[in-house]
């Protein structure tokens, strides 16, 4: 547990590979890696593209935009410190770049998340060092 | 290389799950189920020359197989272990039989169990899994379940592509309780459940209710397989490998291709082709069953229904022993329990059963050839076996 936060529930491992993608978050940007060989977008992070094995890596911002690929409420966590959550929404969101990743869904009652739903990213500031990714939903652009 | 009238299964082995272990340990658990395999086969210990063991959760995996020969008083000429978490079970069934075709080894058993403290279950993952790996660092803050919000996930979506519902879902949990209920072996025997016990459950990973989901117990599971050479005066007929199947997808959710369209496409595909069978010959399922919805998933990627139709399937089929599709004929892992990597096992053991006429009350009349699944991790790991009683 952090004691000067006294957040216990499990946090992140900086490692020379994820610490660009931490330190995006912690500035409050969703960035990935790209391979500048195949243009693949790459999560989780990776010494090297898993599409071709290129090292010609680059981190870029994503739009931070995405979609609820699918999701399940949570109603009895079995893990430290997230009992007091329950029930909570566990995602797993597409973004429009198109790697997906797990989340949470915040700010949304959980009768009203469904699949597909439009979300944007929304950081979680938890340590100074850490902020987690997580999604609200969003007004899809009005195109008029 | 097909592996097709290889090796036999000549003698299976079972310990009847347990809430509580009884101070037994997972080696002690293993080592029982493998003895009773051993005499089922009308084997001595001097016969088996061969081991592979599913790796078990409670236990750190280094140099297993050496630990589980020296307690069994086995110097094999093969010994590995098979960590594919759900799969395990049935990946040992064809690496002893590659074994066997490769010249290493006559009669190899294949083990699996877990005693396992139901209190501490979720704590007792094997080890610590070391920083850097993807799940620890990008899942693990975010509170998934076990394996629960995987398979939740798994079912949201299967829900919303194709419109599977609820009452489908449940429709599984009772018909494997009913056939648990001629099981006096199984964790659920003589406790039947409706659809309503199952909607009315407590909801644990929305949209999947408590009797949706597997419980952890403690058992053992063994299995004996055989040269085909020297499987011809075993007391019970000879149950055939006939074909397998075997993929590795992902490891972490998020990489995984698709929620919906599980590796099974490819793996059962492998094995009817190894066997030169088609879905439609086959006369029992025994397919992995942690949750419901991986029961409605499998007929459809091994080609018993439609992709997509695995709920309109379960709702006009009846899946009992009794009924026109048999599925799980023991209880499935949800009534029988889930012993841990033994609980692959089970549905291996059970088509051994069907196959040879052992099934007492539950037999099934005509049974010739099984398609057998096992599951590893969020549909990561997929293992599909063709098992027959002729060749
Ligand atoms: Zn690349």
């Amino acid at each position: 547990m952090s004691i000067e936060t006294g957040y216990s529930k499990p946090l992140p491992h900086l490692t020379a590979t994820n610490r660009p993608f931490w330190e995006g978050a912690r500035q409050h940007i969703l960035r990935v890696q790209c391979c500048g060989d195949c243009g693949e977008h790459i999560f989780f992070p990776r010494p090297f593209c898993p599409n071709c094995y290129s090292s010609n890596l680059q981190w870029v911002d994503m739009s931070g935009r995405g979609k609820v690929y699918s999701f399940t409420i949570v109603h009895r966590p079995t893990v430290r410190g997230f009992s007091q959550d329950a029930p909570y929404i566990y995602a797993v969101v597409e973004l429009d770049e198109g790697p997906r990743m797990v989340t949470n869904i915040v700010g949304c009652p959980i009768d009203e998340v469904r699949v597909e739903m439009p979300v944007i990213a929304d950081f979680e500031d938890i340590t100074p060092e850490i902020a987690l990714v997580k999604f609200r939903r969003s007004v899809p652009a009005i195109h008029g | 290389m097909s592996l097709k009238g290889t090796a036999a299964i000549t003698g299976v082995g079972e310990l009847k799950p347990s809430r509580d272990p009884g101070g037994r340990t997972t080696m002690e658990l293993i080592a029982q189920a493998a003895v009773e395999a051993v005499r089922d086969a009308g084997l001595e210990r001097q016969d088996i020359d061969g081991l592979v063991v599913a790796a078990p959760m409670s236990w750190s995996p280094m140099v297993m197989p050496s630990v589980v020969a020296e307690f069994l008083g086995l110097q094999p000429g093969y010994a590995g272990l098979v960590d594919l978490g759900g799969a395990s079970a049935a990946g040992t069934v064809w690496r002893a039989a590659a074994a066997i075709k490769a010249g290493a080894c006559r009669h190899v058993l294949c083990l699996s169990g877990e005693a396992q403290d139901p209190k501490t279950f979720y704590q007792q993952q094997r080890g610590r899994t070391p920083p850097g790996l993807s799940v620890r660092e990008f899942e693990a803050p975010y509170g998934p379940v076990v394996a629960n919000t995987g398979y939740g996930l798994i079912a949201q979506r299967h829900m919303y592509d194709y419109g599977t519902t609820k009452q489908q879902m449940a429709k599984v949990a009772v018909d494997e309780r009913t056939n648990a209920c001629a099981n006096p072996n199984a964790s659920f025997y003589g406790k039947p459940i409706t659809i309503d016990d199952v909607l009315g459950s407590p909801i644990v990973v929305d949209p999947l209710h408590l009797l949706e989901i597997v419980m952890p117990c403690c058992g053992a599971a063994a299995m004996v397989v055989s040269r085909a050479e020297d499987a011809t005066s075993t007391p019970h007929p000879p149950i055939h490998l006939l074909g397998f199947g075997e993929q590795v997808t992902h490891s972490i959710i998020s990489c995984a291709p698709s929620l919906t369209q599980s590796p099974i496409a490819v793996t059962a595909q492998k094995a009817y082709q190894m066997a030169g069978v088609t879905p439609g010959d086959i006369d029992l399922a025994s397919i992995y069953d942690c949750y419901t919805i991986m029961v409605i998933i499998t007929l459809e990627d091994a080609g018993f229904c439609e992709k997509g139709q695995g709920g309109p399937f379960v709702q006009e089929h009846d899946l009992t022993y009794k009924g026109d599709f048999p599925v799980n004929t023991h209880g499935g892992q949800l009534s029988f329990g889930q012993p841990g990597l033994a609980g692959g096992a089970s549905h291996i053991v059970e088509a051994v059963r069907q196959l040879s006429g052992q099934a007492g009350e539950r037999q099934l009349r005509n049974c010739d050839l099984a398609f057998v699944n096992g599951n590893g991790g969020i549909i990561s790991e997929e293992v599909s076996l063709i098992l027959g009683n002729s060749l």
